[in-house]
């Protein structure tokens, strides 16, 4: 099957690529536009550290063929950070130690902004249920649970 | 050094790589590209016991982007044990199979292509033709006189400087058997785990003009890595330049040597930098696993609960090669009577073959299991004796000063100390008995 040219806006810049059917979001990402911040932890939709957000829902990036984001607005970590300076999620995960190893947090800062945008004073068992989708195997999910928590109290002003 | 002086200790001290973390900015192996790279991957045995009769590349070989097949007679030194480093030997394992196989998904030939898609096309396009042999699966099993036999020396373990298994004998257990009340014994089998890191295994090895090899590996194991790494390639060590540290994730499951050599070896033989990387599927079903364990103990006791006699036969199933397996069974050895003062030991601990993914280290290996049987077995020598649990593990706690059965005098002996904190935490009213006892002293009986 022939290539297929596909438009849509990357952490807010209007894009066009040239992929192959059924390329995903997560090889166009990481292979063709250089941006690995979104990992590649299973590439079967089981781990969550692929995830981005479409129209500022979570998706886990490595199911997702490119022609599905046509027109749509996609944001990977590298969009959520301010330059310079950190987004607040950001700078709870790492004041919190909300970081082991490292490899799941690009997904977990993800899902958390998800969450946040649409929920600002989300209770525990919703931020935990919001975490569902991403492994962490260092098994640091308390403290990303509590700079979650800390998150929603600095973006709401206190 | 005054306390006003001290910066780090007491202080929350922030994580020097908790910003690429957060940023996404850390470079894990994955993330390294150069425009010339080629990638690696696997032809691996589909048999859990076979000989190699053939190896045909023809048709591998037509696929667009195909590069190089390396078989083992391109690896310079291919039969190796990590543990060589550490006296550990004789070598045993090949970095690619020659003759044989011996567990299912072995490393029998790379492919290197173009891109990762080509190389797993080649992949699939090898024709390799088996024999296949009868497989042992089962600890015991294998070391039964009929048992198809795996390794060199003709047997299915470990030779530990000439004997059969790794031996601890201390007082006399027959004679603590005759003075016990009971005897209580337990059998135990743990499983194999995978680590599943959420990074999988995976190096990039890239020709340097200077004629050295960078690589870049997620290895937890730099230096052992890149000095094994020497040997099998047979190159002296400062022609490898190892850059690692970061590591998604690794829990005792990337301290061996898998990917790099063969990675460095195809990166001399094309000059183009190689990338090496488990998929999850490898992950799980061919990088090392913790090894399972089975134990059996025999315990002889007083009717006040003192333990006089304590008798382990324990086997590791290394599966199918050493890797880390018979350093953990010394230390099993070495941990397996538990921490307490009994004055009659007898181990037979024993790293045994099967035809299975080898076992390797994880998270305290060779121990966790230990403490897992034997702390199960301290629970039913108190149901049996009749007395609570905690009190059976006071009355037989060990003490500084004591002499360990392979011979060690405890120094830095805790248990009392923790078993303490360990019922105040969780509400438990010790006797005051109890409550008095130290590791530093034992107290007048």
């Amino acid at each position: 099957m022939a290539s297929k040219i596909v438009t849509f806006t990357l952490n807010g810049r209007r894009i066009e690529v040239l992929v192959k059917p059924l390329t995903t979001v997560q090889t166009l990402l990481r292979d063709q536009l250089g941006l690995t911040s979104t990992k590649a932890g299973c590439k079967q939709g089981g781990c969550g550290s692929c995830t981005v957000l479409v129209n500022g829902d979570p998706m886990m990036s490595c199911l997702l063929p490119v022609e599905d984001v046509q027109g749509q607005d996609v944001t990977t970590l590298e969009g959520l950070t301010p330059t310079p300076g950190l987004h607040i999620i950001q700078e709870v995960f790492y004041e919190n130690f909300a970081v082991q190893c490292g490899y799941c947090t690009p997904g977990m800062v993800m899902v958390s902004k998800a969450l946040l945008d649409h929920n600002p004073r989300p209770t525990r068992e919703e931020i935990i249920d919001a975490l569902t989708g991403n492994y962490c195997r260092c098994t640091g999910y308390e403290p990303i649970i509590q700079a979650i928590e800390e998150a929603a109290r600095r973006m709401n002003g206190n | 050094m005054t306390e006003e002086k001290l910066n780090v200790v007491g202080q929350s001290v922030l994580r020097r790589d908790g910003l690429g973390h957060v940023t996404g900015k850390t470079i894990f192996i994955d993330d390294i590209n150069f425009p010339d790279i080629l990638h690696l991957k696997m032809v691996r045995s589909p048999l859990p016991h076979a000989l190699i009769k053939g190896i045909d590349f023809t048709e591998a070989e037509k696929v667009p982007g195909f590069i190089q097949a390396l078989t083992h007679e391109d690896v310079p030194k291919n039969i190796y044990t990590i543990l060589c480093l550490i006296g550990v030997g004789p070598d045993e394992e090949p970095v690619l199979a020659e003759d044989k196989v011996l567990y299912k998904g072995e490393q029998i030939a790379a492919i290197v292509a173009e891109t990762e898609d080509a190389a797993m096309e080649a992949v699939s396009k090898v024709k390799i033709d088996f024999e296949e042999l009868p497989a042992v699966y089962d600890v015991e099993e294998a070391l039964k006189p009929d048992a198809p036999v795996l390794k060199h020396w003709g047997t299915n373990h470990f030779v530990y400087e000439g004997h059969h298994c790794r031996r601890v004998r201390f007082g006399d257990v027959d004679r603590g058997f005759d003075e016990s009340d009971h005897i209580i014994e337990g059998r135990y089998q743990t499983s194999p785990i995978e680590h599943a890191p959420s990074e999988t295994t995976g190096c990039v090895a890239r020709p340097e003009p200077d004629g050295r090899i960078t690589v870049y590996t997620n290895t937890q194991a730099l230096f052992f890595t890149m000095d094994n790494t020497a040997l099998i390639l047979g190159v002296p060590f400062q022609k490898l330049h190892f850059v690692g540290g970061t590591v998604g994730g690794g829990f005792g499951g990337k301290v061996d040597v898998i990917v790099e050599p063969i990675a460095a070896l195809a990166a001399m033989k094309t000059g183009r930098p190689v990338k090496y990387k488990f998929t999850r599927e490898e992950e799980m079903r061919v990088s090392s696993s913790r090894g399972a364990w089975r134990i059996y103990f025999k315990d002889g006791v007083t009717k006040d609960g003192r333990i006089l006699a304590r008798k382990i036969t324990t086997y590791a199933d290394a599966g199918a090669y050493n890797r880390h397996t018979p350093y953990a069974v010394t230390k099993h050895a070495a941990n397996i009577a538990g921490p307490y003062n009994i004055p009659n030991v007898w181990i037979d601990a024993y790293c045994v073959y099967t035809n299975r993914q080898p076992g390797s280290a994880m998270r305290g290996f060779g121990v966790t299991p230990a403490s897992f049987a034997l702390e199960v077995q301290m629970d039913k020598i108190a149901e049996t004796v009749g007395m609570d649990p905690w009190a059976i593990r006071f009355i037989n706690a060990y003490r500084n000063g004591d002499m360990k059965p392979h011979q060690k005098v405890v120094e830095d002996a805790t248990l009392i100390e923790v078993m303490q904190a360990a019922a105040e935490l969780v509400g438990y009213e010790l006797p005051e008995k109890f409550k008095k006892m130290n590791s530093l002293n034992r107290e007048e009986a």
